[in-house]
């Protein structure tokens, strides 16, 4: 007992409770802002982008990277990519989902519906981590809510890989990046030009494959994000309408008190 | 202020009732012919403000409750089955979570409000410390309603603070594994305090209610300070202030609708959207934004046990401020000195919760412990003190008498 709370309090030490060590994310390089289209009061998830983006995503990134609060059949919800219902059965039926027991009791591989989960490239989180060389790679369905900068860091961090500075020492395995916090990473750079072959004619430059790919990730984490937005308007519009109701009102209410 | 009741039962219902259960008449002497000084600002408004935050926070929380799991293995994934499955989930949930710190910044106003106008002076002891602990329940129930989504903050917030029980001296130990329900905050930990974030503001809905019953047994205070003397200096609350009140509200619902509909995540951090991992510790635990001030105090003193008094210490002293205060004039307008370490000491706590949000070294602990010095003094020197040298200002005869010339210099009021 006495020595799980010392392990616990020397932890919390090492977490700055108390401690006189610098901000862990103090020493990254600070994100450019992006014009994002979701971006404002008004702002919409561009359907094409996300449409890219979700080649991009299931061409680059989930080779490693899970995506396990998402089901094919947000695909095809309003405010997302928008595939037709054809469209998303025809994407899930291109995974194999494993399902059962069956009647006998034996599991089963049988093609991807519409209500199946993302399929995760490793079976568990071991897998993962002895497939890449001991480092986990996150799940990205929250990914831009869950990092400080959200969206900006994400597309800095795709697009900023460079040469380590002179005298940087780099353990094989790890890359240079200066928008991660300590400066290595242990994913290599993930885009390189043309490597996703966009059907709408689109350049897949690394910005561009970036720009698309995050925008899929942003509504990936915030699928609510276009509903949100209109319905926020309606409401504001609504209560500025009704405050100003209230008040004309309180002004004659109280005018013989004045 | 309790006078005469004035309700008139107009039918046959109503007159059976209230000589069985007088409800109506409670109400109507609460709510629509209780006196008030008509001489009340806008910083009067909070208190209704308050209860639509309580409302809004046990609804929004009722229905949550609905779907969330209090499990570790689950909790993570049934409040993004929330933002994500459920009919408006997204709504309701940042309601919750931005309600929370709405709720704070309008006790914040509303504590402030009482300091300046002196609003826990007698007759009013009972009612600013029943004030307090609505205060000091809202941070409880504040605190496990963050533990709940078993983000990373959740986790080792929880562990930061419930590792201080561990502080007091022989029992400390035992303490905190007793709150944990094991070793260390886990499954047992989340369970019991889901558990209790739904008792709490059940509690707090009862303290409310005495908190309102020993206003008005006394009545209002109101900007100048001056008790009510005749029927000149009132008017009646409904429609008087059930509009001002009414106008105050929306205003804030429009601040409230900008942080749930385009803002929803900036007062919360980013680490809560990555799920809890005991075997990873975050580069930097903070609290949410309301409970910093705090924060830096108990980080301000070098020793742990210290450290915790100290930050107890900072919200407790609150209970015995009527007493420490030694001056009888109640609203700052006629205490010229006063006002002026008033303002000091705002900035004070503004400061403290800035520094509550840097990392503990060099200069900022320097300054948190100047900070954490001058709160304490604020209360236990200068208060004491101000009261026997400060010379106030001339004090009106009457409300009315406040009004009558301010009404003249300025036609807008």
């Amino acid at each position: 007992m006495n020595r799980l709370s010392a392990l616990v309090f020397s932890a919390l030490l090492a977490a700055g409770l108390f401690t006189t060590g610098a901000e862990a994310a103090g020493d990254a390089k600070h994100p450019e802002a992006i014009d994002w289209s979701f971006n404002g009061l008004f702002g919409t998830y561009d359907r094409d982008s996300l449409r890219r983006g979700y080649k991009v995503y299931t061409e680059v990134c989930a080779s490693c990277h899970s995506m396990n609060q998402l089901r094919f059949r947000n695909l095809s919800q309003p405010g997302g990519p928008e595939f037709t219902a054809l469209e998303v059965k025809a994407i899930a039926a291109g995974f194999t989902v494993e399902d059962g027991p069956d009647d006998y009791g034996d599991m089963f591989d049988r093609p991807g519906l519409p209500k199946d989960g993302f399929v995760n490239p490793f079976p568990n989180v071991q897998a993962a981590r002895a497939a890449n060389g001991g480092a986990y790679p996150p799940d990205l369905s929250l990914i831009t809510k869950a990092r400080s900068g959200g969206p900006d860091y994400i597309y800095a961090l795709l697009t900023g890989y460079e040469d380590p500075p002179a005298g940087m020492k780099m353990r094989d395995g790890l890359y240079y990046n200066p928008y991660m916090a300590g400066g290595k990473i242990a994913m290599a750079a993930p885009l390189l030009e043309d490597l996703v072959e966009y059907t709408d004619g689109s350049a897949a430059s690394v910005e561009q494959m970036s720009y698309d790919v995050v925008t899929f990730l942003n509504w990936a984490a915030e699928p609510e994000l276009e509903e949100r937005k209109q319905t926020g308007f309606m409401v504001l519009i609504y209560l500025t309408v009704f405050a100003g109701l209230l008040f004309f009102s309180m002004r004659r209410i109280w005018a013989d008190k004045h | 202020m309790s006078g005469e009741s004035t309700y008139q039962p107009n039918n046959g219902f109503t007159k059976w009732m209230d000589t069985r259960l007088p409800l109506l008449r409670l109400a109507h002497d609460s709510f629509v012919d209780y006196p008030t000084p008509k001489n009340l600002n806008y910083w009067w408004t909070f208190g209704g403000i308050l209860t639509f935050c309580l409302v809004t926070q046990i609804i929004t929380g009722i229905i949550l409750a609905m779907h969330y799991t209090p499990h570790v293995d689950h909790a993570f994934n049934s409040v993004e089955h929330i933002m994500r499955n459920v009919n408006h989930g997204w709504l309701i949930r940042y309601i919750h979570a931005n309600g929370a710190s709405m709720f704070f910044l309008a006790v914040y106003i509303h504590i402030f409000r009482g300091m300046y106008y002196g609003s826990y002076k007698a007759p009013r002891e009972v009612l600013w410390i029943l004030g307090v602990i609505i205060y000091l329940l809202m941070m409880a129930a504040a605190f496990m309603g963050y533990v709940l989504p078993w983000g990373q903050m959740s986790l080792w917030g929880a562990t930061v603070i419930t590792n201080l029980f561990g502080a007091i001296p022989l029992v400390g130990d035992s303490i905190a594994t007793w709150l944990w329900g094991g070793f260390s905050v886990d499954n047992p930990t989340l369970n019991r305090f889901f558990s209790l974030h739904y008792l709490i503001p059940f509690l707090i809905f009862g303290v409310v209610i005495l908190h309102i019953w020993a206003l008005h047994v006394p009545g209002n205070n109101n900007p100048v300070g001056i008790s009510v003397k005749s029927e000149q200096d009132t008017v009646p609350f409904h429609p008087y202030y059930t509009v001002k009140d009414g106008f105050a509200l929306v205003i804030f619902m429009i601040l409230f609708s900008y942080f749930v509909f385009f803002a929803p995540n900036v007062l919360g951090h980013a680490d809560n959207y990555i799920p809890a991992n005991p075997l990873v510790t975050p580069a930097h635990i903070v609290p949410e934004w309301y409970l910093l001030p705090f924060y830096a105090i108990l980080r301000a003193i070098p020793d742990k046990l210290g450290g915790v008094i100290a930050m107890v210490g900072a919200i407790f002293i609150l209970f015995v401020l009527p007493w420490l205060d030694t001056s009888k004039i109640r609203s700052a307008r006629y205490r010229p000195l006063f006002k002026q370490f008033f303002l000091i000491f705002v900035v004070n706590c503004l400061v403290l919760g800035y520094l509550g949000a840097m990392p503990a070294e060099g200069v900022y602990i320097t300054l948190a412990r100047i900070c954490t010095i001058y709160y304490f003094a604020h209360f236990l020197i200068i208060l004491p003190l101000l009261g026997l040298v400060e010379k106030p200002r001339e004090i009106p005869e009457s409300i009315s008498a406040s009004i009558l010339p301010e009404t003249a210099a300025s036609p807008a009021e």
